[in-house]
């Protein structure tokens, strides 16, 4: 079971009163280190941090207590799955509190089954996610002195969270229909902090288990709590119905170009082979890639081979064999984070094809990424009585 | 089209489809010459990167052969190799590639002929399907 509550914000600062809260779990001993969102002193990036003490921020100066930090802001550099990986995957012995957005959360999820990463003496803490810019265009808004926290913050009661004008949040985003911890097919952390459907100017809300809910003095607002509820639900239904329509817009859009070879051909035309969106997915852990060993170098002569029977071929080789494999070893996985796109620097939509492929692949298995610890990992079992036609002799 | 003789990459478990074919083989029963065999431990061990490597330089078809459910050498391999062919199969279907290219099968050591008759269906489903568009492709 559960306490929920309502955070009053004072003076409309929504980070402050996050940050006091947050701030507690060190300061009474509930965790020893907070993986958190900070603001860096250049104040055009937000990045994953791990706090031991609170007075101390990523700049050179001590701000007051934990004042860099911000789990709201609408960008997100790196995924804070791969660092909650690198945190927990071997035995620490601290206790650890890990602040996540719903897709960090999913992958964190995810990590945890493939064993990458460890959920003992953690507390999750899932925040509503309002979004994210690509890094350029944030720290580009940054630049322009805009707020983008304030403004999405704005649009976090009624679900509507619009792009600053003449910027798009990233493509994964628009399609995201999973933004709440907790909501539909997403774990349920042991923390949420709800902002939609709440003013989080001048509320939060607060979704703990009973235990951390005692250790930390909240109590259950029945009556402030009830009125919210409802609201939140309606602001989240629009959310997750107009994303849910982007998405199927963008599926289909995808699916009616890629129709035969030369379609799929196109689709990768333009890549440059750095391996950034492997490098960026938090689902491909693999420490020794095969596309990273020489299996596929090969003796000078066999690429004469191939171009003579060819009349000329690509180099490098393997590109597409580089994308359709990735897509076998983890579309059953895939969060739609997007970090794969945001990599890209040709700007190829590979979040959008890892999605689309991914949702068919996931179905196979009703498998949904992120929800569940005891649901397994699609390659990693099996069951005796599915899928029996395929191998069965056909009459 | 009648000149077309498919060219089809058999990735074949030690203990069963390789064993049939092998009894294919032995008992001297024919079948067209169209498959080329790699021996495997277990089709549990064939990494979906391997089918695929042989599609895009242009095989026109890849035969997994394994063990019956419930008779794998390794308990669960064939199991596994099931879900990796139907991700698999999703996957190329979706990418707009014919999903027929990549049959599995279980053939047993006993089976060769019925391992002779699997390679003859599919010589000629392949015949009926065409070459592989990818084959004359070079800038995959």
């Amino acid at each position: 079971m559960s306490v929920t509550t309502c955070l009053e914000v004072a003076e409309g600062d929504t980070l402050g009163t996050l940050q006091r809260f947050l701030s507690r779990l060190l300061s009474e001993d509930i965790v020893d280190a907070l993986l958190v969102p900070q603001k860096l002193p250049t104040g055009d990036n937000v990045v994953p941090t791990l706090i031991w003490d609170p007075a101390v921020g990523v700049g050179i100066q001590r701000p007051p207590l934990l004042a860099g930090v911000d789990p709201i802001a609408p960008v997100m550099p790196v995924i804070a799955a791969k660092a909650f990986s690198k945190v927990t995957a071997t035995e620490h012995g601290e206790r650890l509190a890990a602040v996540l957005r719903s897709c960090e959360l999913r992958a964190v999820i995810e990590l945890v089954k493939l064993q990458q990463a460890s959920l003992d003496n953690v507390i999750l803490i899932g925040v509503d996610c309002l979004g994210t810019y690509e890094v350029k265009d944030y720290a580009r808004l940054i630049e322009a002195g805009v707020d983008p926290t304030a403004e999405v913050l704005a649009g976090a009661a009624q679900g509507r969270l619009i792009a600053h004008e003449g910027y798009q949040l990233r493509a994964a985003c628009r399609m995201c229909e999973k933004p709440v911890p907790g909501g539909p097919d997403v774990y349920r952390p042991d923390i949420t902090i709800g902002l939609l459907g709440v003013d989080p100017r001048q509320q939060v809300l607060i979704e703990a288990s009973d235990a951390l809910a005692e250790k930390l003095g909240l109590q259950a607002n029945v009556g402030q709590v009830g009125n919210l509820s409802a609201r939140r639900q309606e602001a989240i239904e629009r959310l997750i119905a107009e994303r849910t329509a982007e998405r199927d817009r963008m599926f289909a859009a995808f699916r009616e170009r890629v129709t035969g070879a030369d379609g799929l051909l196109a689709e990768f035309s333009t890549c440059i082979r750095c391996y950034n969106c492997m490098g960026a997915c938090p689902i491909c852990y693999c420490k020794e890639c095969i596309f990273r060993t020489p299996t596929f170098d090969h003796a000078s002569p066999q690429y004469f081979r191939w171009a003579e029977r060819k009349g000329s071929i690509r180099l490098p080789t393997d590109t597409l064999l580089f994308h359709l494999t990735r897509l076998n070893h983890m579309s059953t996985s895939c969060v739609g984070c997007g970090m794969c796109e945001s990599a890209c620097p040709s700007e190829l939509p590979v979040a959008l094809i890892f999605r689309a492929v991914g949702q068919e692949t996931q179905a196979i298995f009703d498998y949904h990424p992120g929800r569940s610890l005891e649901e397994e990992v699609p390659v990693a079992t099996f069951r005796e009585d599915e899928l029996t036609e395929l191998g069965e002799r056909r009459e | 089209m009648d000149d077309f003789e498919p060219r089809i990459i058999g990735f074949f478990c030690n203990w069963c489809t390789y064993a049939g074919a092998d009894l294919a083989g032995t008992s001297r029963i024919q079948y067209p010459p169209n498959i080329r065999v790699i021996r495997l431990m277990c089709s549990g061990a064939l990494d979906p990167v391997y089918v695929l490597k042989a599609l895009l330089e242009g095989a026109d078809g890849v035969l997994i052969g394994g063990c019956h459910p419930g008779d794998c050498h390794y308990q669960s391999g064939n199991y596994k190799a099931r879900r990796r062919v139907a991700i698999l199969q999703s996957i190329l279907k979706q990418m707009g590639f014919e999903p027929e290219r990549v049959w599995l099968r279980w053939i047993s050591a006993s089976e060769g002929r019925y391992f002779a008759d699997t390679v003859t269906e599919m010589v000629a489903k392949l015949k009926e399907l065409g070459p592989n568009p990818l084959k004359g492709v070079g800038a995959i």
